[in-house]
């Protein structure tokens, strides 16, 4: 689930509050400088990891228990290169575009 | 808040006209949106989530049922789902969708999907990511001059003088008011029922489309088909499954499972998790298989990855997630070739509609679900562009038509979380919806039944809780038509198995309806002549 809004990276740009497709954060107050969006209804997470693939800073972490709340530790998880792992492997970091064409499922799945 | 469930809406905070509404923006939905602009209707498509993440397709990826145009191929392909489908698909729709389908995903090369190429240097196109496709089908919905109202929950359907659809109405949860939109047909394309298991991308698939549709009267097909378990690892929500062609099933002292498999063998993994924890490992994969294998699932892999385990060397606890009607086949019943359902003006599409046409009584998720979402939802679309342009300048009533949880009751509260409970209790277990019997399904069903009335009879749920409550009342009415249906078919047939029926009856090749609300029924449908079925006895 959710866990992680990072106040380092967040830029308070809402695009998590719009993409989540369980509506999970409130967004961010324009008025108010360095705010970021909240996790308002972590229980309702599930765990699809789309939120950080939509993210542009990289500042959001879904631990991958899909079944309760769990403490993580942000530098830790920064240190073992976990934030922002997952928008990487697909592709969808400006560094690593070239690896949204490399969908091997041909290998695994021989055709009809 | 301006909505005021008891009072049928005049005007909606956003109050909107179109030729074609649709509900729901997964692959199904952003298909129909597309066709139904394309053929010239004023189109809106309203998800209760957002359009490009929500749904099973989108935070997962799937194969697709793509076959080039060969006759014997195509044959071939029909015929190898077939005898798991139990003969209850129609190969003329077989065809149909292979064709539709492997147009539409050479369009999706065209518009830009990233496809990569094969060891041969040709385009690889039986696969999708979720994300990408997604991601390209809300830009190509949104070009198309589509309205996208992301966040935007259907409550109830709007019903005319005549009881054909006449557009639908919710919340913009969002902003903390509501929308209606008046609309000549809608297509239902809110995918499947998968009760809250945390599935992967499945916890907004509660069976909404459905429940609005009986609301109006339509009917349903293949209930039965809804015992779709995923494996997945025990603490996580990846439920995706063709990895674990490569793993070995162990009990917890470390011997392999006799004839546990993800193919073959998942019920032999249901009946061991019910005596204990089952552990795997995915190391029957080669070593060469293995960076292919995270190319091709990265999102298998999150979990892993993020908890420090290695699944090719290391054993891992799984478990089996319900995803109900989303890898079952059943959903409302077709009525024609546009997709239209038993309700004037009313079409539905992937996972919502009965992929029984395609695949009788087994899918495994992806590649038919994919190429029934592209192709059904393409005709839906189009049948509900002609059929809504020409309500054009009509003058009809709009009437609410929803029924649980909106209207006044008998001032009980609704709880929706307990609601969910019940239904959960009575769905998840294995030796209720895996290995049914008679008596197991009748016990479930009375109870469930007992559950609708106190909901039928409950106090309107106040707006923050509206939408709960409606997905609540959605899986109650699912599970009551899936164990009705589940009774009616007194043997075993696709994924549907009776321990006290437990061969197929040739004589049941035919297939179960189902419908109602307070009255819920399942009835068999007129024998079917299938003769892919003899040739196969």
């Amino acid at each position: 689930m959710i866990e992680l809004v990072s106040a380092e990276r967040c830029t308070g740009c809402n695009i998590c509050v719009a993409v989540c497709p369980t509506n999970v954060f409130d967004p961010a107050p324009k008025a108010m400088a360095g705010a970021l969006p909240t996790i308002a209804r972590g229980a309702d997470c599930q765990t699809c990891f789309m939120c950080e693939l939509y993210c542009p800073e990289d500042a959001l972490y879904v631990a991958p228990e899909a079944d309760h709340a769990v403490e993580v530790d942000e530098a830790a998880l920064i240190e073992a290169g976990l934030v922002g792992s997952y928008r990487a492997v697909i592709g969808w970091s400006p560094q690593t575009a070239p690896r949204r064409r490399i969908d091997s499922t041909f290998r695994l799945i021989k055709g009809f | 808040m301006s909505l005021k469930p008891d009072v049928p809406a005049t005007r909606a905070a956003l109050d909107l006209d179109a030729d074609v509404l649709v509900l729901g923006g997964g692959p199904a939905g952003t298909w129909a949106a597309l066709a139904a602009a394309r053929a010239g209707a004023r189109v809106v498509l309203a998800d209760k989530g957002f359009c490009g993440t929500s749904g099973a397709t989108a935070p997962s990826g799937t194969g697709v049922w793509y076959v080039p145009p060969d006759p014997e191929r195509r044959q071939a392909a029909f015929l190898a789902r077939d005898t798991l489908g139990g003969h209850l698909a129609d190969r003329r729709w077989a065809m149909r969708v292979l064709d539709r389908t492997h147009r539409s995903v050479d369009e999706l090369a065209a518009r830009g999907y990233p496809f990569p190429l094969d060891d041969e240097g040709a385009p690889a196109r039986g696969s999708l990511q979720g994300p990408e496709y997604m991601r390209l089908m809300r830009k190509l919905v949104k070009g198309a001059g589509v309205r996208i109202l992301d966040h935007s929950p259907a409550l109830e359907l709007l019903v005319d003088a005549e009881g054909a659809v006449a557009g639908a109405r919710g919340l913009r949860r969002q902003q903390g008011d509501d929308w209606a939109v008046r609309a000549g047909a809608v297509v239902i394309a809110t995918g499947g029922c998968a009760f809250l298991s945390r599935a992967l991308g499945c916890n907004v698939l509660t069976g909404d489309g459905l429940l609005m549709a009986a609301e109006l009267g339509a009917e349903l097909s293949g209930m039965e088909f809804s015992n779709a378990y995923g494996i997945s690892p025990t603490f996580a929500s990846v439920t995706k499954t063709l990895l674990y062609k490569w793993a070995t099933f162990t009990e917890p002292g470390g011997a392999a499972i006799p004839g546990a498999a993800s193919q073959g063998g998942r019920s032999i993994i249901a009946r061991w998790l019910a005596r204990g924890p089952v552990y795997a490992r995915l190391d029957q994969a080669e070593p060469g298989l293995r960076a292919s294998m995270r190319e091709a699932q990265p999102n298998f892999f999150v979990p892993f990855d993020r908890m420090g385990i290695d699944p090719f060397t290391q054993r891992f606890p799984v478990t089996l997630r319900l995803e109900g009607t989303v890898r079952g086949t059943g959903g409302l019943r077709i009525v024609d070739e546009s997709c239209a359902t038993t309700v004037p003006g009313l079409f539905a599409a992937g996972d919502a509609a009965t992929r029984e046409l395609i695949c009788g009584g087994f899918t495994g998720g992806g590649s038919h679900n994919a190429a029934w979402a592209i192709s059904s939802g393409q005709w839906a679309g189009a049948g509900a562009a002609a059929h809504g342009t020409r309500q054009r300048g009509a003058r009809r009533g709009a009437a609410p038509a929803g029924t649980v949880g909106l209207r006044a009751g008998t001032a009980r509260a609704f709880d929706p979380q307990e609601a969910t409970r019940r239904v959960q209790a009575e769905v998840f277990p294995f030796d209720i919806n895996y290995f049914r019997s008679g008596d197991g399904l009748h016990a479930a069903l009375g109870r469930l039944d007992g559950l609708w009335q106190s909901l039928r009879a409950a106090d309107a749920a106040g707006t923050a809780e509206v939408v709960k409550a409606r997905e609540a009342a959605a899986m109650t009415a699912v599970a009551r038509w899936m164990y009705r249906s589940a009774l009616a078919r007194t043997e075993s047939r696709g994924m549907h198995r009776r321990a006290d029926h437990p061969e197929a009856d040739p004589t049941q090749l035919r297939h179960i309806f189902s419908g109602g609300l307070d009255e819920a029924w399942a009835a068999p449908a007129a024998p079917l002549a299938r003769p892919q079925a003899e040739l196969a006895a």
